[in-house]
């Protein structure tokens, strides 16, 4: 593989893990203190497929593109280094918070997949349809929850309108073009963040306004995460995700 | 997982005052090893006990998933984190399973959550303890696991067949449990001189707690009987004791570890195992409330019940009504 392709392609698999890895470990914040126990319980499932898609990703960057382990990547990295977005680094919150940023999120999942499944890297295509179909059920879940949260009373109504509106900034600011990304479009890698955000534009607002919602302002994206500029959340939550991995990092655990 | 020696409860017992041929009926049904069913007659206390002995179980799966839960964030490496992840959730998992056991029997899952944050039902004292290090999660997840499951798999023999019913899948679930646990335990005893050491103080944290864990030894009053009778209750306290020591203490001293008990030894001729009496005033301590963690448990359960409430009370419509969930 050329470099010139090479740099981008594996910046943008790193960038798509680590966005990963840590939404799954906001997530699983939620296991023993969610609203009701279904909720942990689905909660952790999520958690779970996006922490070990993200593992996926970093095997397949090991064994593709001379990463170190998968272990030492995510477990021993500082947040100048790490490529999430603000997004996903924002704290859990209230169940309102962590709602619809997973609605936000995982929809946007759903469309990166289903570009992806038709990637002319192989290795991620075939990655891409695994995830497609576990990331189905994270849609099902939150359309389902912002639906009736939103058929509910005055309070939920007016709790997951309020919490929309406080994601939808960040999450304008997950689709964050890495460097070279012509490239990846050009080489039918990618279709590229400008086209991904477009179709979910797409499919937020009308899905919004069907279950009731009003539509949130346009508001500036909260960019930077893509090139390691985070909010103040990050770093606690790397310090806290590698504490024991750290001890000894050459140990085995 | 769940502490054995449920608590308390068996003094209110009422005795007799059921109808003497519905009652042979259903003593005759047990003896023959059928499975009693929700709509079934049963007698008063059996009802009332297996309530209480379904819900603190319940609540204990529950509880048991904040010290465990506080370190999926903190797992070293994929691994660890995914398995990590994957217990808690199967925890709350039995949680669900049981709360929708004990519905069955006429009280609801709210009543249940009310009375565990009210202080009113009980769970598993081994819950009031702190995890300080990742060691302490390794410890749990193979000997508390461990324990829970000499426990469980007596009480899936039951007589209530909505618990056995859950408690067989529960059991299946928790011999993961086991196994994950065991592994961590293997590769910190096999590592590092800190993983080492880390993995021997842990152990001797938890060892007085895991004597704790089946309560204190039976004494054979009428009520034991009846419940055994009834089996509601299906193995004392001390033969629990007896089988998970001897099942568990060769497996620790195997891997180099050592116990704090210097008492601890197998008595060749009859197999059974002498070893030191816990504190017991430490344990009926703890029961009362004054163990190093009852108040902070509950806290968290209190928290997130009422940050929660806004989600359920959004759930519910006027015109619903209460429904007994399968078991």
């Amino acid at each position: 593989m050329q470099d010139n392709i090479k740099q981008p392609l594996q910046q943008f698999m790193l960038q798509l893990a680590d966005n990963l890895l840590v939404m799954g470990h906001r997530n699983s914040e939620w296991t023993g203190i969610g609203p009701i126990i279904e909720e942990d319980i689905a909660f952790a499932s999520i958690a779970q497929d996006q922490v070990g898609q993200a593992w996926n990703l970093y095997q397949l960057l090991e064994s593709n593109f001379g990463f170190a382990h998968p272990d030492q990547v995510a477990f021993t990295r500082n947040e100048k280094e790490f490529y999430s977005s603000h997004l996903v680094e924002q704290p859990t919150g209230e169940y309102d918070f962590s709602l619809a940023r997973h609605y936000f999120y995982d929809l946007a999942q759903l469309l990166r997949y289903e570009m992806l499944s038709h990637s002319s890297y192989e290795p991620l295509a075939k990655l891409a349809k695994k995830f497609h179909g576990e990331v189905k059920y994270h849609v099902f879940h939150a359309q389902t929850w912002m639906k009736q949260l939103m058929d509910g009373n005055e309070v939920s109504k007016a709790r997951m309108q309020s919490a929309v509106n406080e994601v939808f900034p960040f999450a304008l600011g997950a689709f964050e073009s890495v460097e070279g990304e012509e490239v990846l479009i050009a080489e039918g890698i990618f279709e590229g963040e400008s086209t991904l955000k477009d179709a979910w534009m797409q499919q937020v607002g009308a899905q919004l306004l069907e279950w009731g919602y009003s539509l949130p302002q346009l508001a500036q994206p909260v960019l930077g995460g893509g090139k390691g500029y985070h909010s103040e959340f990050l770093q606690p939550l790397l310090d806290e995700m590698g504490e024991v991995f750290r001890l000894d990092p050459s140990a085995e655990w | 997982m769940y502490g054995g020696g449920y608590i308390g409860g068996e003094e209110t017992l009422q005795t007799n005052q059921d109808d003497p041929i519905a009652l042979a009926e259903f003593e005759a049904r047990i003896a023959a090893g059928d499975k009693i069913e929700p709509k079934d007659w049963m007698p008063a206390d059996y009802r009332k006990q297996l309530v209480r002995m379904i819900e603190q179980h319940a609540h204990s799966e529950v509880i048991g998933a904040l010290p465990e839960g506080t370190w999926i964030t903190r797992a070293p490496g994929f691994r660890r984190k995914l398995a990590l992840m994957a217990k808690v959730q199967d925890e709350m998992g039995h949680a669900q399973l049981l709360y929708s056991a004990a519905e069955t029997l006429g009280k609801s899952r709210e009543a249940m959550i009310n009375d565990l944050i009210n202080g009113k039902s009980k769970y598993s004292n081994v819950f009031n303890y702190p995890a300080f290090t990742w060691a302490d999660v390794a410890v749990i997840g193979w000997l508390v696991d461990g324990a829970a499951i000499v426990n469980q798999v007596a009480n899936s023999k039951g007589s209530y067949g909505p618990y056995v019913r859950a408690l067989e899948r529960i059991c299946y679930e928790e011999s993961f449990h086991l196994k994950q646990g065991h592994d961590n335990v293997v590769f910190l005893a096999t590592g590092t001189e800190m993983q080492r050491t880390m993995l021997q103080e842990a152990l001797n944290r938890w060892w007085q707690p895991l004597m704790h864990f089946f309560g204190p030894s039976d004494t054979m009053s009428v009520h034991t009987e009846k419940l055994m009778r009834w089996k509601v209750k299906m193995a004392s306290n001390d033969d629990m004791r007896q089988q998970f020591i001897s099942m568990y203490v060769p497996k620790i001293w195997e891997l180099g570890l050592t116990l704090p008990d210097n008492e601890l030894k197998r008595n060749p001729l009859t197999g059974k195992w002498a070893f030191a009496d816990p504190d017991w005033n430490l344990f009926f301590e703890v029961i009362k409330g004054n163990g190093p963690l009852n108040k902070e448990r509950l806290a968290v359960r209190r928290t997130a019940e009422e940050r929660g409430r806004w989600v359920r009370e959004a759930l519910l419509k006027a015109d619903m009504k209460y429904t007994v969930p399968f078991a």
